[in-house]
């Protein structure tokens, strides 16, 4: 018989499903992802920490796992919501089920249930804090501890995500990222130096920070500006990472110091990072952007990039200080997706130009950081 | 940048007549763009030969031609028009290719036309296979390894490189016309032949066989800024071999990696960028080796595709309206997404469901085709379903099928476990030969035991679609463990249903009947819930009410709206032959008339082409399958207050019954009166209380009560089973042999319902009436008579509104029997009468042939003819209107000529004999529209494709024995047109008695030169051949089945040759013309549009 679980929501929703995966219980906020594809990436995604992730696509599983399709060292997230998990596994790259990698990192999940309702809910009410269990299943008290769980705003989750010493960074991509099959990472004589503050950062960064010939150093995100600048960078790179940046005051101070001195690069957190530091205020969305099809118009040109977003929070555009400038908008909701200093050699953008999971219509913008460096 | 202000009048082309690899789904795109263009305020011309479409109505473009789609004639309508720009990329193959005629005679270039969206380099870059492979090559895409021949010696040359299998692949032709897989030497030197044969520029490839490999399409735009986005990826069930037309397909793509799916994404980005299609869509297939990942590309289309229509119908983007908008400027993301109104049209959707198209063939019609899948196109029609899973999605659209299947088996059809059951040397055939059983065959080689690996490496399915039809099976075997329903837990029952188990296959499971199941279900609360498809997996509101059925817990149909009428339409399911776009226009009518009287339109359909299942067209459409069950499911939900059975064919017909028993108000002409016009007892006694005749027949429940009735009928006699439209298994017989043979078949076909024996009426002419009542008027809304004799299928004649040779006493006898019939009937809306008129001594006497209380298929050519809104008016007095209301108090007469001509799938199907009988076969239809009879039967044929050819070119003349005296005068004036003529001994030597010159050839069988020779070197222009018996091995039926391989025309009745000589004569004398629909009905014009600044 399959063993079952439950989710419970802070408004006192709750959704009975198979559970797969590990057995538990965890607490986190319950989003929702629309990405068709990518569950391996969003899985290792660290910015997911403290997150119940359900994915919209209702059939996951099908292409298993593999040692490739990796962000991360494990899994961060807290839960993993499916409509359903398949029990077989499909492709040619794949190294085994997806229900066994959840459960040798121990990882709950939840299938069967309507997640499309589930969905609408959040939709309609905002994320929420759940709890999603296969221990307790007695609705009453889920509810209540999903209403006392601690959320994630206003708590500093970084600090659980980053790591705990520097490292050289040497891996490109994936021959699965690109068309263009002629190996063009041989060693050149002069590549800028880009230190990279790790918040939470998705390995793929750091494979194109590599892959456009950059050496990369990946420094915890809890350096200071002169640790960092001990390295003697010709760039500082923002990575992205979970939670809610204002809390993350150690980082906001290090890039305030950092501005000006080098040129800088963030995403997503790193982009809200940079954004206060600059002395923009941040704000909460109703449900978040996460997915791999968000428009983004490139203010500049006109042109719009599909992207890859995972992101609860952004920068609001009412404190903009004058010496940022918006560079990029989402186009669904008129959202800030790119800002620029006007004055100092500084961008950065609030979604993923190393898709990983997702399209890769943005990649130019690690060019546009590799120029900066080397024309500053 | 908004609109393009230099340009003020578009042309649009359309694809012409429904046929294998282009139907519905280029009206559904050029009804959506001609809408598009109009709200832009653009003055919209159009073109397009077929009828039975909605873009053709005069209110869907400003200036509407129903003309033959060819340069010349095309031309003509440029010179009068004088558009600006043209769009080629709506009308599928043919617009695309019509607008490169057009290009390379100067047509263009002379009138000043400007090919929008894509032109004719880009679309030459994308179609000429060299190009486009140079063109990957430039974009270090690998293509399959291939070579271009002109001649046998050079592809015999080239296939010594590129090894067996290959691909033989002709040039130009439609729909993958002529492709094939060659296995061994000789295959491959058939198949070469006729391919070059076949292609318009004598030109075929040989090409690396990716046989086996995972098929998947891309559906791509771009806008003039350069944005691409991805609009569907779909994942072939099939994999490559089989022609993604005739494939079971799925959408989203399901076994790919993130990293594999954006490696496939970027190429379609490149090669549409390298392609250079500025705008609009385009669909570019791809495919993986299974175990390397290899990614070749196939093909891709610059243009709005079947699968662009699958795409659209299966996400909620519109593509070939957008592409319309963006052809006159517009960038993606100036377009607002309909659906959620918030968001942009530059997205890429996200689906939060499963849809799978299955094709649907028509093999049964076509007994001596081989019925092997190939990379040529075979099926006439699809079905797509919608679930939250794919056992979901898949098993909907195995009962949307509409092939008695409700299900993946155990559903009455299934034949495993019955005496049927196919061994497993079969099912091992059946697995590895693709074929449109394959997927049932896949269940009995599960059932058999046979693993998912060795299934797998017979038919090279993906393991993981393996698997799925393995749980499937699994959840079967559960459920037959419970003795009864009421044994079954809710758990599993639920999980049953969320599988898309049927309640038919779970009555077969518990031998009881649907309708217990369904009762039983519905106590436990186990009922369907219904989810919009909104492009966004619910990240956005959705204001489009499209939905689909699953069982979840949240259902989102609002309620509705109080103080207002709601009406269901029921469409027509997938295309087959007999029932296609014809009923859809019909539907689509019906929910126009419906929202014009502010009644809320529901529209219930399972095809994907069609313009009844786009979101617009409907108050609320469902996508769903056309079952009792699946439609009492939204009835329980959307409580109409009426439904509408009579406008989608057979399909709706055939539920009416159990719909009425449980309660659904059927509105219009009642569902007694429908089935009493079917019961033959019924129907005589009517026709004897009105005082009309029929032919004399009976009915027979077996073969021994057939042998009685046909006894007192006498020979000939017409054969044909009750409930089957389309003449399905209909046949005449003129002796006791034939008679028993055809009576077995029949009795198949009809699956348990009587088989109908009627007098065949000899010599006889067929005419056709439309009428409408309301059941206290009536009104002929159309009389056509057909041109050839009774016996052909009215579905395949050529037929003349008005009447062109019958006396007016004649045409007034059958109106007054139409009006008679209606109101015996007491028919509310359409009605449709089949009469014979036959010369009976000195007088003329009128039969009724068949009565049917609903719409029919000449319904939107009686609407083209006469610039009356027939379905409309229908629709309207079956909600409750008067005909006087309507302002309907008389018959339509218009002042011109419009002959239907019927267009069929003959070269498709290599060998089979085309002689016309009782059983339809045509896929589509054609409109002539001229002042006199003789021009509009020249654009007809022209239009359907027929060659009339020029003087000066030999004519092979061969006919049956009784028709040689009445084509004595045929031939003489053929001969005065300048042709020579040919015949074999019997035809010649009655030609030569008259004095009439005739060259001889031999008859097949007796050796050479006879006409195959002559048809080889190319030297025949017509074929004119009347059967005398039928049959692809008979030497006349070789004789028409190689006229059709070699594309030489071949006209089999000795009315349509009368007719075809008419044409002749008369183009000789004179230039066709073309004229507007607006100006032959200018009150059915549309307002001008303003003049943009």
């Amino acid at each position: 018989m399959k063993k079952i679980a439950k989710l419970a929501l802070e408004d006192g929703t709750v959704y009975k499903g198979i559970a797969f995966g590990a057995a538990g219980e965890v607490d986190g906020e319950v989003v929702f992802n629309t990405s068709m594809t990518g569950y391996q990436e969003i899985l290792t995604d660290p910015s997911y920490r403290g997150q119940i992730v359900t994915m919209t696509y209702p059939l996951i599983g099908n292409y298993g796992v593999n040692n490739e399709d990796i962000e991360s060292h494990q899994p961060h997230l807290a839960g993993f919501i499916v409509r359903e998990n398949s029990r077989v596994v499909s492709n040619f790259r794949a190294d085994g089920p997806l229900n066994d990698y959840l459960e040798r990192h121990g990882i709950v999940g939840l299938a069967g249930i309507d997640t499309r309702a589930l969905v609408r809910r959040i939709r309609n009410l905002g994320a929420m804090k759940g709890v999603l269990s296969t221990e307790d299943l007695d609705d009453a008290r889920l509810v209540a501890k999903a209403q006392n769980s601690p959320g994630l705003v206003g708590r500093d989750l970084v600090r659980e995500v980053i790591p705990t010493e520097s490292r050289e960074w040497d891996e490109s991509l994936s021959r699965w990222a690109h068309l263009e099959q002629d190996d063009q990472d041989a060693e050149q004589d002069v590549r800028p130096h880009v230190v990279a503050l790790d918040y939470g950062m998705k390995w793929n960064i750091a494979r194109h920070l590599r892959h456009s010939g950059c050496r990369v150093t990946i420094l915890p995100g809890t350096a200071s500006a002169d640790q960092v600048l001990s390295h003697q960078p010709d760039g500082v790179f923002l990575s992205n990472g979970p939670g809610d940046p204002e809390p993350v005051t150690y980082a906001i101070e290090a890039i305030g110091r950092l501005l000006g001195k080098k040129p800088i690069f963030g995403i997503c957190l790193g982009h809200q990072l940079f954004g206060l530091a600059c002395g923009a205020r941040t704000f909460k969305l109703k449900f978040g952007h996460r997915g791999a099809n968000q428009p983004v118009l490139n203010v500049q040109t006109g042109r719009v990039e599909i992207t890859a977003q995972n992101h609860g929070f952004a920068v609001d555009e009412s404190s903009l200080p004058d010496e940022l400038e918006v560079t990029h908008r989402n186009l669904n909701d008129d959202t800030i997706a790119g800002l620029r200093h006007r004055r100092l050699p500084a961008f950065s953008v609030q979604y993923h130009p190393e898709a990983s999971a997702g399209p890769h219509d943005s990649r130019y913008l690690f060019d546009q950081f590799r120029n900066m460096m080397e024309r500053p | 940048m908004p609109r393009r202000n230099d340009i003020r009048k578009i042309l649009l082309i359309g694809s012409g007549p429904i046929v294998i690899g282009q139907a519905c789904e280029f009206d559904y795109s050029g009804t959506q763009a001609c809408k598009a263009l109009r709200e832009e305020g653009y003055e919209v011309v159009l073109v397009n030969s077929n009828p039975a479409t909605i873009m053709t109505d005069p209110a869907t473009a400003h200036r509407t031609y129903i003309e033959p789609l060819t340069w010349q004639i095309v031309e003509k309508i440029i010179e009068r028009e004088r558009p600006d720009a043209l769009i080629p990329t709506l009308g599928g193959q043919t617009g695309l290719n019509l607008a490169i005629d057009l290009d390379r005679h100067g047509v263009l270039e002379k009138y000043g036309v400007q090919m929008i969206g894509a032109n004719a380099a880009v679309i030459a870059k994308a179609e000429e296979r060299e190009k486009f492979k140079e063109a990957m090559h430039a974009i270090g895409l690998e293509c399959c390894a291939s070579e271009i021949v002109t001649t046998i010696e050079q592809a015999r040359a080239a296939v010594s490189r590129i090894g067996l299998p290959c691909v033989v692949r002709p040039s130009f032709t439609l729909g993958g016309s002529g492709s094939a897989i060659a296995y061994n030497r000789g295959e491959f030197d058939t198949l070469v032949q006729r391919g070059l044969d076949q292609s318009p520029i004598h030109e075929v490839l040989i090409e690396e066989s990716v046989l086996g490999w995972k098929e998947y399409e891309m559906e791509v735009m771009r806008d003039l800024d350069d944005n691409v986005v991805i609009i569907c990826a779909i994942e072939n069930f099939d994999p490559m071999g089989v022609h993604t037309g005739d494939s079971i397909t799925v959408a989203p793509a399901q076994t790919l990696t993130d990293k594999e799916y954006q490696l496939m994404r970027d190429a379609s980005l490149a090669v549409i960028r390298e392609i250079g299609v500025e705008t609009g869509g385009s669909n570019i297939q791809f495919a993986i080796h299974p175990e390397t990942g290899r990614m070749v590309v196939i093909e891709m289309n610059p243009r709005v595709s079947r699968s662009s229509a699958l795409a659209s119908k299966a996400t909620g983007f519109p593509i070939a309206k957008i592409a319309a908008k963006l052809a006159v400027g517009y960038r993606l993301h100036e377009l607002a997404n309909d659906i959620t109104r918030k968001t942009k049209a530059c997205f890429e959707p996200t689906i939060d469901y499963v849809v799978t198209k299955i094709p649907r063939f028509a093999f049964e019609k076509f007994p001596d085709a081989d019925d092997t899948l190939t990379t040529q196109m075979k099926s006439v029609g699809e079905t797509m379903a919608i679930g939250r899973t794919f056992k979901e999605s898949l098993q909907k659209a195995l009962r949307g099928l509409e092939v008695g299947s409700f299900g993946l088996g155990c559903d009455g059809k299934d034949l495993w476990g019955t005496d049927k059951q196919p061994s497993i040397e079969e099912i091992r055939a059946k697995l590895s030969k693709p074929n449109f059983e394959r997927i049932w065959y896949v269940r009995y080689a599960i059932k058999a035991g046979l693993s998912i690996d060795e299934i797998y490496r017979l038919s090279w399915i993906d393991p993981w679609f393996l698997d799925q039809l393995a749980e499937i099976i699994e959840m079967e075997d559960r459920l037959r463990a419970f003795g009864d329903v009421s044994e079954v837990d809710d758990a599993t029952l639920r999980q049953a249903k969320r599988f898309g188990f049927s309640d038919r296959q779970l009555a077969t499971l518990w031998q009881t009947t649907d309708m217990a199941i369904r009762e039983n279900r519905k106590a436990r609360g186990i009922v369907a819930t219904f989810k919009s498809v909104d492009t966004c997996a619910a990240e956005f509101e959705a204001y489009t009410p499209y939905y689909y059925s699953t069982y979840e817990d949240e259902d989102e149909i609002p309620a509705k709206e109080s103080g207002k009428r709601r009406i269901m339409i029921l469409g027509g399911g997938p295309n087959r032959i007999g029932q296609g776009i014809e009923f859809d226009y019909c539907c689509c009518h019906a929910s126009f008339a419906l929202r014009e009287m502010g009644i809320e339109s529901v529209m219930v359909n399972s095809n994907p082409e069609t313009v009844s299942t786009d979101y617009d067209t409907s108050d609320l459409l469902f996508f769903e399958p056309l079952t009792t069950e699946d439609v009492l499911n939204i009835f329980d939900r959307v409580q109409p207050d009426g439904v509408i059975v009579q406008f989608g064919g057979q399909t709706p017909l055939n539920l009416a019954r159990a719909l009425d028993m449980a309660g659904v108000p059927i509105i219009g002409t009642t569902v007694d009166t429908i089935e009493a016009a079917e019961d033959r007892e019924k129907f005589a006694a009517m026709l004897r209380r009105v005082n009309l005749q029929q032919p004399s027949n009976g009915i027979a429940l077996n073969m021994n009560q057939a042998l009685d009735e046909v006894r007192k009928i006498g020979f000939p006699a017409l054969v044909r089973p009750s409930f089957v439209l389309g003449g399905r298994a209909m046949e005449i017989c003129y002796d006791q042999t034939q008679f028993e043979r055809y009576v077995a078949e029949a009795f198949i076909a009809a699956q348990g319902q009587p088989v109908l024996i009627d007098r065949f009426l000899e010599d006889a002419t067929e005419v056709d009436v439309d009428a409408i009542s309301d059941g206290q008027d009536v009104c002929v809304m159309g009389i056509m008579e057909h041109i050839e004799e009774a016996g052909v299928h009215s579905g395949d004649s050529a037929c003349s509104i008005p009447p062109y040779s019958l006396p007016m006493s004649v045409i007034q006898e059958i109106r007054d029997a139409t009006h008679a019939m209606a109101r015996h009937l007491k028919v509310v809306g359409l009605m449709n009468v089949q009469f014979a008129v036959k010369r009976d001594e000195d007088r003329m006497g009128v039969y009724v042939l068949e009565v049917n209380p609903r719409a029919s298929r000449t319904v939107p050519f009686v609407a083209k003819a006469t610039g009356v809104p027939v379905a409309k008016l229908a629709a309207k007095v079956m909600a409750g209107a008067t005909l006087a209301e309507l302002g309907i108090d008389s018959e339509p007469l218009p002042r011109h000529v419009s002959i239907k001509e019927s267009v069929f799938p003959f070269r498709k199907f290599v060998g089979v004999d085309i002689a016309l009988g009782p059983e339809m076969r045509s896929t589509g239809e054609v409109m002539g529209i001229s002042e006199r009879f003789s021009i509009a039967f020249a654009k007809s044929q022209i239009a359907a494709g027929v060659q009339l050819p020029p003087e000066q070119q030999i004519l092979f003349v061969s006919v049956t024995d009784r028709h040689k005296e009445p084509f004595v005068d045929l031939a003489r004036r053929l001969v005065a047109l300048g042709f020579q003529l040919i015949a074999t001994d019997g035809t010649a030597n009655s030609l030569e008695s008259a004095g009439i010159p005739v060259s001889r050839v031999k008859k097949i069988a007796e050796g050479h030169p006879n006409l195959l020779d002559y048809l080889i070197d190319d030297r025949v222009g017509l074929v004119m051949n009347t059967p005398s018996g039928k049959g692809a091995r008979t030497d006349e039926g070789r004789i028409r089945a190689a006229a059709v391989q070699h594309g030489v025309s071949c006209i089999t009745t000795v009315q349509a040759a009368e007719a075809a000589v008419r044409a002749m004569e008369a183009l000789r004398n004179e230039e066709l013309t073309v004229e507007a629909l607006q100006d032959r009905f200018p009150e059915t014009a549309l307002p001008e549009p303003p003049t943009s600044t």
